[in-house]
């Protein structure tokens, strides 16, 4: 099953071509990450499927139908982006940043249902922002300005949702936090998730598909266990590594090499792990 | 519903105080049972009443094109004079004058209007050129570039001109006063649909505050919402500097001030930055017949002389972007 389509797809910015007739399919209810060096286009791409940058040729297909066919209010109460570092103007909070997802569904009669209430305090709830929802948004820590965000493109209640970059700036707490709670929703709703990521063993390890971004191509995809190795981080990266299993989830890890102190197992005064 | 009251008081105030002192009973009558031969209620009828009107209209005018220009180019000190409005309405107002004679309010009138609409439409375009379409920097840098333009032209006519430009200069400060009511009733039903029109615009205009690449997220068709938020920006601060000459800073206090009060929702920052912004223009107007009495000081410097501290503040406050 596939959730969004790009077909003969040519992307640019003005006159400088990023990709030519590029083929690719998300899979339905899969998360699916795409991971490249910087400006390598993977968020270009990730724009182009959620109609925020216009393709030079080709089609991008949404669940069967032509996105550039439907209407734009039709797409998003299907497809929801969340695109990188998104500002909130000042003194928004966040019950009416959350509010805003539900414009999609608004019109000039219909201004604000029952169902839209609904969908807002689920979104509150999924992503723990409930007891923040009189908060202004630029008032909160980076984590739950985030939180905040997801929020709102959740509201839109869609079953497929890209997202560039949700944990860039984040610490490591609530990077994890972040990812889970995408994880979960994944888990319990079937929901497709596309995302840009640059942590590639997070990317391992919560990525049903990966998609490998190389030079406007894409280098290789697939399951993180078959498509992760040396090479392709040679490759894409243009990165010495080697790539092991991570002990605790069983999925793949890449450790860069590079300079560094080393530690041998005889000058460690303590092992590592026994304390 | 306090804003309505004191609005009223103002609007009253406007038309009951003055450098001729008339008593209640002579302008209920002037309403009432009008006499062209008495001269009180001829100052009441013809000067006072359109007076207040213009003030009202264009205070609530400016500030909700303030409103809107701080909405579509994301910058909190953005006033609808960016767009070039003033400076272009100055410039046709200045050409006509040294080169074709043109004088009189009622023709600076209209031709502030066309001005006004022309350099927008002009900064409109200049900032929408290139494929990530209109963007705030850019709207911004075209606005600046063309009323440093349209400015330098215009006093360059002014001093080399060596004709009397006194009704121009006049005109340049800004003033509600000596309008008769036909200027008035040319541009208020322009003026009042567009107030009516960014009432409705409201909600959308919440979600161009997220940014265009969250709206444009959302199915909003952000090029439309920009280009009906251009054109009651034009004809709300068009019709504003056709009336009343470029008058400075309610676009920027009124928005500032009524955030303050309401938060951000376009739908309660519309309604009320119309009826804060009728307030201050009415007082101001007020105020600058008493300031220096009995002359009376043009409504354009009591603005300036309120919104300088007031703009001095909110830059310090620092403009997040």
């Amino acid at each position: 099953m596939t959730a969004i389509q790009a077909k003969n797809l040519t992307l640019a910015y003005g006159q400088k071509p990023i990709f030519a007739e590029l083929d690719l399919a998300i899979p339905k209810g899969k998360i699916t990450v795409f991971i490249g060096s910087n400006g390598c286009g993977k968020s270009t791409l990730l724009r182009s499927l959620a109609r925020l940058l216009k393709p030079q040729g080709g089609a991008i297909m949404l669940d069967g139908s032509e996105i550039a066919k439907l209407s734009s209010k039709e797409v998003a109460r299907r497809l929801a982006i969340l695109p990188q570092g998104p500002i909130a103007p000042e003194g928004l909070t966040v019950h009416q940043l959350v509010k805003q997802g539900r414009y999609p569904y608004q019109s000039w009669l219909q201004q604000w249902s029952h169902e839209d209430e609904k969908q807002v305090s689920r979104a509150l709830e999924a992503t723990h922002m409930d007891e923040f929802s009189a908060r202004s948004v630029d008032s909160l820590s980076g984590g739950q300005r985030q939180r905040a965000w997801i929020a709102m493109t959740l509201a839109q209640n869609t079953q497929t949702i890209l997202l560039d970059e949700p944990t860039t700036y984040l610490d490591m707490t609530h990077q994890i936090e972040i990812l889970d709670l995408l994880f979960e929703l994944n888990e319990r709703e079937q929901r497709t998730i596309v995302m840009v990521l640059h942590d590639i063993n997070l990317a391992c390890r919560y990525a049903h598909h990966i998609v490998a971004v190389k030079d406007g191509l894409i280098h290789a995809q697939g399951e993180p266990e078959s498509v992760m190795n040396e090479r392709l981080i040679q490759e894409v990266f243009d990165l010495k590594c080697q790539v092991a299993t991570d002990p605790i989830f069983g999925t793949p890890m890449c450790i860069p090499y590079g300079k560094g102190r080393r530690l041998s197992p005889e000058t460690r005064k303590t092992p590592i792990g026994a304390l | 519903m306090l804003g309505m009251l004191v609005l009223t008081v103002c609007f009253i105030c406007s038309i009951a105080f003055g450098v001729a002192n008339i008593s209640p009973q002579t302008i209920i009558q002037s309403f009432t049972t009008y006499d062209a031969s008495s001269q009180q209620h001829l100052i009441i009828q013809t000067a006072r009443l359109p007076r207040a009107l213009i003030a009202a209209t264009v205070g609530a005018s400016l500030a909700v094109a303030g409103a809107l220009m701080q909405g579509i180019t994301r910058n909190p000190l953005a006033s609808p004079s960016i767009f070039g409005i003033n400076a272009g309405a100055a410039f046709f107002i200045v050409i006509s004058s040294a080169f074709f004679g043109v004088s009189g309010l009622s023709a600076f009138a209209s031709l502030a209007f066309v001005g006004a609409a022309f350099t927008a439409t002009l900064v409109y375009v200049l900032g929408s050129i290139g494929n990530d379409g209109l963007t705030p920097l850019k709207i911004t840098l075209a606005g600046s570039a063309l009323t440093a333009f349209f400015s330098s032209l215009s006093l360059g006519v002014l001093l080399t001109g060596g004709q009397t430009f006194d009704q121009v200069l006049y005109w340049f400060v800004g003033s509600v006063a000596g309008r008769d009511m036909s200027i008035y009733e040319a541009a208020a039903p322009f003026m009042l649909f567009a107030l009516i029109g960014a009432f409705f615009l409201a909600r959308h205009m919440n979600v161009l505050a997220l940014g265009d690449d969250i709206a444009v997220g959302l199915g909003q068709k952000t090029i439309y919402i920009k280009l009906i938020a251009g054109i009651l920006i034009v004809l709300l601060a068009g019709g504003s500097v056709s009336m009343a000459g470029p008058i400075a800073f309610i676009g920027i206090i009124i928005p500032h001030l009524v955030r303050y009060m309401v938060g951000i929702d376009y739908r309660w920052l519309i309604p009320y930055c119309a009826i804060y912004g009728g307030i201050l223009l009415l007082a101001a107007d007020i105020g600058s017949r008493y300031i220096a009495f009995p002359k009376e000081v043009p409504v354009g410097v009591m603005t300036a002389i309120l919104g300088i501290p007031f703009f001095v503040y909110i830059a310090r406050q620092g403009g997040r972007s």
